[in-house]
């Protein structure tokens, strides 16, 4: 048999869609975590330049119990960057379409690094500290995403790549419950709210969908750290392979997948990314054809699909209304929690309403699939304001 | 009844009678994928060809291709995986096997493996 799996996980294509190949060497390097993974079981891939951990007990048993418990996820491959001069919010604006200058300190934003033409060059969460502008970018793609914003960014502002900083994710209902036994306070965030707990910085936000718990540390820390969440009744260590699984049933996409320079946040459905002034008043790249979309809709959609019978329809496969070619799915598997097929992909928006039915190619047969709304799984976010 | 196996982590069960045999993947292969969501097994009919595509198996991942360990005409693909595709997970090389088999030309099981070799070759990996 032939292996994709190693393939379909080690080539997140970075910018330019550069594949990898034989001639292209790439020193995998260790995280800090790598040792304790490697002791708890954890079966090591190579993920953006990384050994990281793909699952430990299984991605199904994994996927359910950070749904019904707690997950600790090991994203120290993320790249965290810290912009801290007077200025740094209206100079990032220029670079970024999200309100950075009205973020109030201690809060968070999900935004995005865009190209002159709207396309997405990376998704990323955008924080406002006491000590400057705390930005998390993905593994793939952190050195250019540094080098981008650096280009952008006046000479007079520092920048700061965190690399002796790992990151952990914590994630799931219990999380809350688990953390504030090691970590008093952090239960009194609301969701995308964060604060420095002593040499931590935690936000309230994640990946999965569930409420959940970000967590920058020391890298000479997150081995005692990692230990001590383990130790709590509620928690158990979980692999790559889970959190693709968790975020796809969360609808949530992923920057190489679903998202890239051919990609817009208007089609993506990121909008919410770009607040009201900055649509308003542009002066952010790609402003014109994204604003030209924010009025006359953009000609393509993300959507969720859900796919009949029990075989997954895959990144790349072709989706077809009758015989007209209508889209591509861009992530796609098996939903634990729904013990069926879903998947995520790009159609025109004339096939892109929730119930339109379409169906997929995959290797030459067609499965049918429907046009569903996402989330797949329900957010469990802890909102500000929310009735629980 | 004499069971080989292929570098690709096929096994092959050939019947006394060296003319039918059944083909599977590897408890090694099975526990390398992770949970197994669905199985495409081929058609009773289909003619295949050593090293050609024979199968596709599907973890909640990713899904991988099956070669054919010998030219053949299938016989039966297994029904049981349509329904509890997990049997792959649970006895890859029994109740999970994929199809069964008629063989082209038993001189292609010289250069497979028998199962110590097998197991020294995985142990390598």
């Amino acid at each position: 048999m032939k292996w994709l799996e190693g393939r379909a996980l080690a080539t997140i294509p970075s910018r330019g869609d550069q594949p990898l190949s034989e001639d292209y060497e790439i020193e995998i390097e260790q995280l800090p975590l790598d040792a304790w993974h490697r002791a708890n079981g954890a079966r090591m891939v190579e993920f953006a330049g990384y050994h990281m951990p793909i699952q430990y007990e299984g991605i199904i048993a994994e996927h359910l119990w950070t749904r019904e418990n707690a997950g600790l996820f090991d994203v120290s491959h993320m790249g965290q960057l810290l912009i801290s001069e007077d200025g740094a919010a209206e100079a990032l604006e220029a670079i970024l379409p999200s309100d950075i200058i009205g973020l109030p300190v201690n809060k968070m934003r999900y935004s995005l690094l865009l190209d002159e033409d709207g396309g997405i060059l990376d998704d990323l969460m955008v924080s406002t500290r006491e000590d400057g502008i705390y930005m998390v970018v993905n593994g793939a793609v952190k050195y250019e995403d540094i080098g981008h914003i650096r280009e952008f960014l006046p000479d007079e502002i520092a920048m700061n790549h965190m690399e002796d900083q790992a990151l952990l994710a914590l994630q799931g209902p219990k999380a809350v419950e688990a953390l504030s036994r090691v970590v008093p306070g952090v239960e009194k965030l609301f969701f995308m709210e964060c604060a420095a707990f002593g040499d931590l910085w935690i936000s309230r936000s994640g990946y999965t969908g569930e409420d959940g718990f970000e967590i920058s540390v020391p890298a000479d820390r997150v081995e005692a750290l990692a230990t001590e969440l383990c130790a709590q009744p509620e928690v158990k260590p979980i692999g790559l392979g889970a959190r693709d699984s968790l975020r796809l049933e969360a609808g949530l996409p992923l920057y190489g997948h679903d998202l890239d320079p051919a990609t817009d946040p208007v089609s993506a459905g990121l909008t919410f990314a770009i607040q009201k002034r900055r649509r308003e008043q542009g002066g952010f790249p790609g402003a014109a054809t994204i604003q030209k979309y924010l009025s006359e809709g953009a000609p393509t959609k993300r959507v969720g699909l859900n796919v009949s019978g029990r075989q997954p329809a895959r990144e790349g496969a072709e989706i077809y209304a009758g015989d007209t070619l209508v889209g591509k799915v861009t992530s796609g598997g098996f939903s634990p929690s729904l013990q069926s097929p879903i998947a995520m992909g790009y159609v025109s928006s004339a096939h892109a309403t929730p119930g339109t039915q379409l169906e997929i190619d995959v290797r030459g047969k067609r499965l049918s699939a429907t046009v569903a709304p996402m989330p797949f799984v329900p957010h469990r976010y802890h909102r500000k304001g929310a009735t629980k | 009844m004499s069971r080989y196996f292929t570098t690709d982590h096929e096994w092959i069960d050939v019947a006394a009678d060296g003319e039918t045999a059944t083909v599977g993947i590897t408890d090694y292969a099975q526990g390398q994928l992770g949970d197994i969501v669905f199985v495409e097994v081929p058609a009773s009919g289909t003619r295949i060809e050593k090293g050609g595509d024979a199968a596709v198996v599907e973890s909640v991942k990713a899904a991988s291709d099956v070669y054919a360990p010998v030219s053949g005409t299938v016989s039966e693909g297994n029904p049981a995986l349509e329904g509890d595709p997990s049997l792959v997970n649970s006895a890859a090389e029994t109740d999970g096997w994929f199809f069964t088999l008629v063989l082209n030309d038993k001189g292609e099981l010289d250069g497979l493996m028998d199962e110590t070799a097998y197991k020294a070759f995985v142990a390598g990996l």
